[in-house]
């Protein structure tokens, strides 16, 4: 026992002898869903990518005492608030992780902002954290729903489905999404013929099917997420949709969902995506470790914690400090080299931009493995798969 | 008259088509909420867990040992009614001289446990099941195009409704059944083992859920939450149709589906409270439901 503590302050002091003469403490929040119809897309997944992220990054030998805490918003806004601001007001926590559910992460990113915290925003959708409701402190890492709409809106519409029909999920996210892919789809010459807006979350979507088959559309779009998206596309197979020449557009899909789905039902289903796991060496041998511990392979949006946590501790890092808006000002002066997304820039509203891609789902025959499900029809550049910048969000200058 | 409403005919007969099929769902979990409402005077809150663990046997038979989806429709409710006549046993027979809300709290706490097992294991995006080959493809009916799998569900739920029902009301051991609900003690003396068949009834409704369970697997994903979404709106519809009423059950499970796939048509945003809805203007009008006796 004496032995192990004398040890303990030994590496303890030559710690703090090496480069900063004092220790900074870093609490991480990671809040999302960890019960309901996103936990598996985020849920365990994003506290096991911070985690990593952190043993990767040696935060310890670099002086930055890192402590991890999780919890979970419900999907609900309200709950989502309170966590947030009970860790910042008594917790000490200086940034929040993740927040898949667009109408929680909004909320979060106003607490965060009044508390001079960093909020690393990997899980949600809704433009409209970098635009309407821009905050100094918010990095946007992963994508966002005009990204989406760019991805799959746009090279569907090209491929010649022109008339477009929404089943919309109804909150913030499936609005945000079924708007920006509709200008999308305007924009390339396509028109829309109708939507629906579905209750969220639903289990049963023959009537809205039906509703879109009777629209007479050449493509339904699926502006929703997990399981929805899920029970959506099933049952369009089911009742014979795609077979009679309307096409599928599932505008936020998961690796998880196709995984789910199965190639057999899934197959040919075009997605965008901001990370694949078997896209090169880093990638594999990342999501190698990461399945290791969760038992199933990294989607984009723990990809994007790990990128954002590792580009944040290097800020803390750099500056010395946990204050937020040192620590965005830094994120966003000095681009990251991402082992995972390649080259990240973030804008002065705190939009990361980085290139997305759109994937196909592989067929039965193609696919070599359990998740063996994705290939890549091509890459959208960050610019082009992001929305300009609103002036008045604009806070780099500062 | 629907014209109007700018909805054509033909796709109303769709909607309300789907509206049965939901309703054959409701239909039969909400009996099995009614068998053993009826017969035990258990609220039982784990129904829904139940029906979701029918799913997840079927996809066990079919993922594990290779049993497919035919012989599952049987084996998995077998399964679903065994595990619930072990509850019964353990748990739910030291309660019967108790008030109500004690089962009710025992059983919303039973589904909990359940659902958070399932979701430990399997995650929440859920398992895939495919519809049986033999039942897949569909028929076009001109105003909509109907899974064959869809139009069995239908077939499916009617039969084991009606046989339901027919047991109970119509037979010797209906009569049986409900005798010794009434007067326990007396249908005893007649050498009728009474806890025995209290048990086996428990273990009937709760193998009702999984049925419901094994149909639904094709349909919707096989999921952890698949039950805790339903059963809520299970639970409106025994109220409406009165607790504890066989038929009540029955008609008000087939109704409200096709109620449900209307305001999905004319008002989909309302499709998720119209069933409250309704319940509450029940309640107001007809406490003791459409189908219910006064109490």
């Amino acid at each position: 026992m004496l032995k192990k503590l004398t040890l303990g302050t030994a590496f303890a002091a030559l710690a703090a002898g090496g480069a900063f003469a004092a220790d900074i403490d870093v609490k991480l929040g990671v809040l999302n869903d960890r019960s309901g119809i996103y936990s598996d897309i985020a849920g365990e997944g994003s506290v096991i990518a911070a985690r990593l992220a952190v043993e990767d990054f040696k935060a310890a030998e670099k002086g930055i005492n890192v402590e991890i805490v999780s919890a979970d918003h419900q999907n609900k806004p309200d709950v989502g608030s309170n966590i947030a601001r009970q860790w910042y007001d008594q917790d000490g926590v200086t940034a929040i992780v993740d927040v898949p559910t667009s109408s929680v992460a909004l909320a979060v990113a106003g607490i965060t902002a009044e508390a001079n915290g960093v909020f690393l925003a990997s899980g949600p959708g809704s433009t409209g954290v970098t635009r309407e409701q821009c905050r100094p402190t918010t990095i946007h890492w992963t994508y966002d729903t005009a990204a989406l709409a760019n991805g799959t809106g746009k090279a569907v519409t090209l491929a010649g489905g022109k008339k477009w029909f929404f089943l919309t999920a109804d909150y913030a996210f499936g609005h945000s999404l079924q708007n920006n892919t509709a200008s999308v789809v305007e924009a390339n010459g396509g028109e829309v013929v109708g939507s629906v807006n579905v209750p969220f979350p639903a289990n049963d979507f023959s009537s809205f099917l039906l509703q879109a088959q009777g629209s007479g559309a050449d493509v339904i779009g699926l502006a929703n997420a997990g399981g929805d998206t899920i029970n959506a596309i099933k049952q369009a197979a089911e009742f014979g949709i795609t077979q009679a020449g309307q096409k599928l557009a599932g505008l936020l899909i998961f690796i998880n969902d196709v995984h789910a789905l199965g190639t057999q039902t899934a197959q040919g289903l075009q997605m965008t995506s901001a990370f694949y796991w078997d896209r090169d060496d880093t990638t594999r041998a990342f999501s190698e470790r990461f399945e290791a511990e969760r038992g199933s392979k990294p989607n984009m949006i723990t990809a994007g914690v790990y990128g954002a946590v590792t580009h944040y501790l290097a800020a803390v890092e750099a500056t010395g400090t946990t204050e937020g808006e040192t620590v965005t000002a830094w994120m966003k002066a000095n681009p990251a080299d991402d082992k995972l997304f390649g080259k990240v820039t973030i804008r002065g509203d705190g939009r990361a931009i980085h290139d997305m891609y759109l994937f196909e789902v592989k067929t039965p025959a193609e696919s070599t493995g359990e998740w063996d499900l994705l290939k890549t029809i091509s890459t959208i550049s960050g610019e082009e798969a992001f929305l300009p910048m609103l002036p008045e969000c604009d806070f780099s200058a500062k | 008259m629907f014209e109007l409403l700018g909805i054509p005919p033909q796709v109303l007969m769709g909607q309300l088509l789907l509206g049965l099929i939901n309703g054959s769902f409701y239909a039969v979990l909400s009996l099995g909420l009614a068998v053993i409402f009826g017969l035990l005077n258990i609220i039982n809150f784990s129904h829904g867990a139940l029906y979701m663990m029918g799913a997840f046997a079927s996809w066990m038979l079919l993922n594990y040992i290779g049993i497919g989806y035919w012989p599952a429709l049987i084996l998995a409710p077998l399964i679903v009614g065994a595990f619930g006549v072990v509850l019964e046993r353990l748990l739910l027979n030291k309660l019967y001289h108790l008030d109500h809300l004690y089962g009710l709290l025992l059983t919303f706490g039973l589904a909990l446990i359940l659902q958070g097992v399932f979701r430990n294991y399997y995650g929440i995006s859920g398992m895939p099941y495919q519809i049986p080959e033999s039942l897949s493809g569909g028929q076009n009916l001109g105003f909509m195009f109907l899974p064959n799998y869809r139009a069995w569900v239908i077939v499916a739920s009617v039969v084991v409704c009606f046989g339901t029902w027919f047991v109970i009301e119509k037979t010797r051991l209906g009569a049986y059944l409900r005798a010794g609900t009434e007067n326990p003690v007396l249908v005893g003396a007649f050498g009728i083992n009474v806890p025995l068949m209290i048990t086996l009834t428990y273990g009937f409704g709760v193998a009702l859920a999984g049925f419901a369970g094994v149909l639904a697997a094709p349909i919707y994903s096989v999921n952890p939450n698949m039950g805790a979404d339903l059963i809520i709106v299970v639970f409106a519809v025994v109220v409406i149709g009165g607790m504890g009423s066989i038929l009540g059950a029955i008609i008000t499970g087939f109704g409200l589906g096709i109620v449900e796939g209307l305001t999905r048509v004319f008002y989909p945003e309302g499709s998720a409270v119209v069933i409250f809805v309704i319940m509450a203007i029940v309640l107001l009008i007809k406490p003791e439901g459409l189908f219910g006796r006064a109490a």
